[in-house]
């Protein structure tokens, strides 16, 4: 009774043993490793001897962390993942490294997540999470200036974007693996996951806001250099434009769900309902359906990253009139 | 009350307790690498497989019960895959759709083998990790995985992670508790403001348990530098594998790997 209080995923992301296909299992582990293998390098030479204490306690921070709760409405109540967090107060090296023992505790000990597919959820939560989390954080705040309101907006854009690219990612190694279709996988992981990482953006800002207000040295953007960051920044773009760019290829058809109710002719009786339930996914215009959801992708990405840049000139103009 | 009783090793005796972590955690990884490489519908591999997972719960002495509760928590992510069961790209010459009654979908044949497949494969998988934690320390799990060359400063971590995971989970349900005890809720009427403003207590939480952590930390890393820490990571070197050990690893490997290649063959 107690273990389930730490033991619900805070968000449906874990992927169990048995769902990802051997390429796609290998590919993951490859990918993994060769960033647990730069984090490991690079945290040695920035944190030194204090190395294993510090990722360890503030592993052990994200976990319970993450039993932290909000009721949102009707008995649902919304969760934290942190990689998002640990990115901005820790750096994305050493948020990759404390996100990786998170997800492999989880696993090794609750059986959240499978031992095989612990490549794929240490590259979905502790890879791409915090990368992504970090180089959306990074240029929504080059963009802003260092000023405390834009640290909060920044916070909150790469809390949500990470979240969402994190589900992007699952959801086309369940496509590549034959779990799962991808024309159902994407916007149905995407979708959930739009609502999830609010309440990660908001847990994310409200965590943020207390601690550039009581511990503003701990904030991790201070102490990079610049040209660093913008690697970072570019980096994160990067990812979330390749996820939005392969999406489509992760089925062997665009969308298999259509192309069997072709094939076995009850397209008529079938599609009605789902149809309805599962939107299209493809930008108008384009008739190659392929080229038509790599568009959507990145458009969908490009208006993300539009919409953050917008509330941060809007905030600008705001703290200049105040001033 | 205090949350160590989270922990999933459930103290006993037995051969499988017994067993060298190192060897229980080459045979859990290879029994999932197999249950992951047998091809779709499988049934008697797939049966098998289960009679050799029950058969080491049997001898665990831990309770088919527990084992089986802990494995039904990882089913609610087979919700993802039941969708392939409506669609099966490849396959589709030898599937044969069969509608619904009373709905207007359509289930295809090959896309329900291949849903079954996976249930299979996933709750074979869950079971073995289960048994493993179950029967295996968590201290032992550390040291057989840096006896079997994962990176020493990440099983440290992990060990860290660990130790501390109780005692910041015992502060983050007192800060849960107080908050309860500070928010009344009249009866008749909702309690506590906005959605906004309850994520936001929430993120406060969050920080200042993020700041907490941090300056144990601090304090953690004074203490093992007062006591000579310099950033290696010292271990006692593991013991040598007992000839049951042996036995017992070479056997299980044999059967598994004998399994795969019967079962992949067609014989």
């Amino acid at each position: 009774m107690l273990r389930s209080e730490i033991l619900p995923s805070p968000t449906p992301m874990h992927i169990p043993d048995g769902f990802l296909s051997m390429g796609v299992i290998i590919v993951c582990w490859v990918l993994s490793i060769i960033a647990i293998g730069s984090a490991l390098a690079r945290t040695r030479k920035s944190l030194g001897e204090r190395q294993v204490p510090v990722m360890g306690v503030l592993a052990a921070f994200i976990f319970a962390a993450q039993m932290l709760n909000f009721t949102i409405a009707g008995g649902t109540s919304g969760h934290f993942l942190g990689a998002a967090l640990a990115a901005i107060l820790l750096g994305p090296w050493a948020a990759m490294l404390t996100m990786t023992t998170v997800v492999a505790l989880q696993a090794l000990l609750f059986q959240d997540g499978g031992l095989l597919a612990l490549g794929g959820n240490i590259l979905n939560m502790a890879v791409i999470g915090p990368v992504v989390a970090y180089g959306f954080y990074r240029g929504v705040r080059t963009l802003l200036g260092s000023r405390r309101g834009s640290t909060l907006v920044a916070g909150f854009v790469a809390a949500w974007v990470s979240i969402v690219i994190a589900a992007v990612a699952c959801a086309m190694e369940l496509g590549f693996s034959g779990t799962s279709p991808i024309g159902i996988a994407l916007p149905a992981m995407a979708g959930i996951h739009a609502l999830i990482g609010i309440g990660e953006g908001l847990i994310t800002v409200g965590a943020l806001a207390l601690v550039t207000a009581t511990r503003p040295d701990l904030v991790e953007v201070e102490r990079a250099p610049v040209p660093a960051g913008m690697r970072w920044v570019w980096g994160g773009l990067a990812i979330a434009l390749v996820l939005a760019l392969f999406s489509p290829l992760a089925s062997p058809h665009p969308d298999g769900l259509e192309r069997v109710a072709e094939d076995l002719g009850f397209i008529e009786r079938a599609q009605e309902p789902l149809y309805q339930v599962i939107p299209d996914y493809v930008f108008p215009g384009i008739s190659n359906e392929a080229l038509a959801t790599i568009a959507a992708g990145i458009v969908g990405t490009l208006i993300v990253y539009g919409i953050a840049v917008g509330l941060a000139a809007l905030l600008r103009r705001r703290e200049r009139a105040a001033a | 009350m205090h949350l160590h009783a989270l922990d999933t090793y459930l103290p006993g005796e037995s051969p499988v307790h017994r067993l060298d972590p190192r060897v229980k955690l080459v045979l859990t990884v290879l029994f999932i690498l197999t249950a992951a490489l047998m091809p779709d519908r499988a049934w008697l591999a797939f049966g098998l497989l289960e009679g050799l997972v029950l058969a080491a719960v049997g001898l665990s002495r831990v309770g088919l019960g527990v084992v089986q509760k802990r494995s039904a928590l990882a089913l609610p992510f087979l919700l993802a895959a039941l969708t392939v069961a409506f669609a099966q790209p490849g396959d589709i010459g030898h599937g044969q759709a069969v509608p619904l009654p009373g709905t207007p979908w359509a289930v295809s044949e090959a896309g329900l083998w291949r849903f079954l497949s996976i249930v299979a494969r996933s709750y074979l998988s869950v079971q073995a990790a289960v048994l493993l934690a179950a029967t295996t320390q968590f201290p032992d799990l550390l040291w057989g995985m840096r006896a079997l060359k994962v990176p020493r400063i990440l099983v440290a971590v992990g060990g860290f992670l660990y130790r501390y995971l109780f005692v910041l989970a015992d502060e983050a349900r007192r800060m849960m508790q107080a908050r309860e005890a500070r928010s009344a809720v009249p009866t008749g009427r909702r309690g506590g403001g906005t959605v906004l403003w309850r994520a936001r207590v929430t993120g406060a939480m969050a920080g200042t348990l993020f700041l907490r952590a941090y300056e144990r930390s601090e304090r953690i890393w004074n203490a093992m530098v007062a006591r000579g820490y310099d950033g290696e990571v010292r271990v006692l070197s593991a013991p040598a594998l007992r000839p049951s050990d042996w036995r017992v690893g070479i056997v299980g490997g044999l059967v598994l790997i004998l399994l795969l290649i019967a079962t992949r063959t067609g014989l």
